[in-house]
């Protein structure tokens, strides 16, 4: 643990050493979702609701994904970028050093102007919040504090599937951004408004719902939720572990590449 | 010509080696169109105000949108070309006898039909297959697939000189980072890729109007469906070649500064 704060440390003084670069990043970063969400309050504005969440509500949906995924894709990037850790050989020294291959590919990279996207999303949870008369108990907050940790689980583990696969392909999957980038994208609306098989398959397979969508009924005091819904993002750390399995039959199954 | 001609041929011809990516783009464009086409008809279909579009001119719109996805996105580049002028290579092209603007548009246009030309087909004929909801319809009629296609290609030549001023702009700043931070979102938006048009409040949709980043995208696909009638799409068709002009001139004008101005990075 101590290793990956070292790590950490590190790496942020390495970005804030380029400090023009890393803030007109971060200000990118908060731009290609701030137009996303003004196209939500447009949608809204326009419409009114949808199918019975106002604005507010589907805004709280919005900011749980997008709180999870700007963390994850900042401390989860090495699985991201993992390709080409792959391909230029520079995993077989990390396989040498006497420590977990998967620390030390989370430590091999952070992407703090990630910063950006979160600010925006802290911005849009804390207006949700502000504009929503919820009828607030411990378990509540410890349901809302679940949902952010289980959203970054989910996204976290996408990123470890995407980089185990690259050790039967030996280089990253366009495809795996169908998960990370659409999941964000389709999660940030509530999932009653998509087909069924949709729903089924971001609720059961990879558990997207689990950590916005169920628990929000729970959350707002819909009628008809049941408190269990409050425990529906743990099926976020779930998640982790098929993929932690899948990574170390990876691992084992590596033979070295480049040079 | 014949420069400007073969400079289109090679980037044709190179463009379309990429089948198996774009195979793969085409699956994941499909993920998008079909999540969009939810998302806008969740919205239409159960408010209280009646939509400014109907369900399949939703569906069509998007399906166009997925299918020409390369003759309307900003952020569609030509990484060479970046890298040309980031390295400083960018010097021997000042030495060739042509005209840079020609030369380079002439380039980035044949990128992008390539890229269209793989992708556009399969979109378009599984689109049209699809039950309900989704189904991109055949257009209303003869009349407005002549205007489709007539607008499609000419917002195609709009959109590339509005893309000129990204790579100008590289040029003068010698940073791809801040011309696309800025030009590719909001451009986007404008032209109503993130939400349709018709669907913005008002107050934004007067602006937006008067831009011309929605003569590529929101005036072929909206006369496809016949969400603009063959009157509007007449005018849009004057709109276009007047911003055609207009903006091939300013850029003309602009690269010939910046190359006044140009120190060149690299050795």
């Amino acid at each position: 643990m101590e290793l990956y704060f070292r790590y950490a440390l590190l790496a942020a003084k390495g970005q804030l050493r380029y400090r023009s670069t890393f803030f007109l990043t971060a200000f990118g970063q908060f731009f290609v979702p701030f137009f996303v969400f003004a196209g939500m309050v447009m949608l809204f504005g326009r419409f009114g609701n949808l199918k019975g969440w106002t604005l507010p509500e589907a805004m709280l949906c919005f900011s749980v994904i997008h709180v999870s995924f700007s963390v994850s894709e900042c401390f989860a990037r090495g699985f991201d970028m993992f390709g080409t850790v792959l391909s230029n050989g520079e995993f077989d020294r990390i396989l040498v050093r006497p420590r977990s291959t998967i620390l030390q590919v989370l430590g091999s990279r952070f992407e703090y102007s990630r910063v950006g996207r979160l600010f925006l999303a802290i911005g849009a949870l804390v207006w949700a919040l502000g504009n929503l008369a919820i009828d607030w108990n411990p378990l509540r907050v410890a349901t809302l504090c679940l949902m952010i940790l289980g959203g970054i689980a989910i996204f976290s583990g996408i990123f470890m599937l995407g980089a185990s696969l690259c050790f039967w392909t030996t280089e990253g999957l366009e495809i795996m951004n169908v998960f990370t980038d659409g999941g964000r994208e389709m999660a940030q609306y509530p999932l009653t408004i998509y087909q069924d098989w949709v729903r089924k398959f971001f609720t059961f397979v990879i558990p997207f719902g689990c950590v916005n969508y169920l628990p929000l009924f729970y959350v707002l005091g819909k009628p008809g939720a049941s408190p269990f819904a409050a425990l529906a993002p743990l099926a976020g750390f779930l998640f982790l572990l098929p993929c932690a399995l899948v990574w170390r039959r990876g691992v084992r199954r590596f033979r070295s590449t480049g040079s | 010509m014949i420069a400007y001609i073969s400079a289109f041929r090679i980037r044709l011809i190179r463009g379309l080696q990429y089948r198996v990516a774009a195979l793969a783009g085409v699956g994941t464009q499909f993920f998008w169109g079909f999540m969009l086409i939810m998302v806008f008809q969740a919205f239409a279909s159960n408010s209280r105000e009646s939509s400014p579009m109907s369900l399949s001119q939703i569906a069509s719109y998007v399906w166009l949108q997925q299918a020409f996805l390369a003759f309307v996105m900003l952020w569609f580049r030509d990484a060479e070309l970046f890298a040309l002028i980031v390295s400083g290579d960018v010097a021997y092209e000042f030495t060739r006898p042509v005209d840079l603007y020609g030369f380079w548009y002439a380039r980035l246009l044949a990128g992008r039909l390539a890229s269209a030309a793989l992708r556009c087909l399969p979109i378009l004929i599984v689109a049209a297959l699809l039950p309900a909801p989704f189904t991109l319809l055949p257009p209303t009629c003869p009349a407005s697939l002549l205007l489709f296609v007539t607008t499609l290609f000419l917002g195609l030549l709009v959109l590339v000189a509005i893309s000129m001023f990204v790579y100008i702009l590289t040029f003068a700043t010698k940073s791809p980072m801040a011309s696309f931070l800025v030009v590719g979102p909001v451009g986007e938006f404008c032209a109503g890729m993130i939400v349709p048009i018709p669907m913005m409040p008002d107050a934004v949709r007067r602006v937006v109007m008067v831009l011309p980043f929605r003569l590529a995208t929101d005036l072929p696909f909206r006369t496809y469906s016949g969400s603009i009638g063959s009157v509007e799409a007449l005018e849009g068709i004057v709109l276009q070649l007047l911003w055609l002009a207009v903006l091939v001139a300013v850029g003309r004008a602009a690269l010939a500064r910046a190359a006044v101005h140009a120190s060149i990075l690299g050795g």
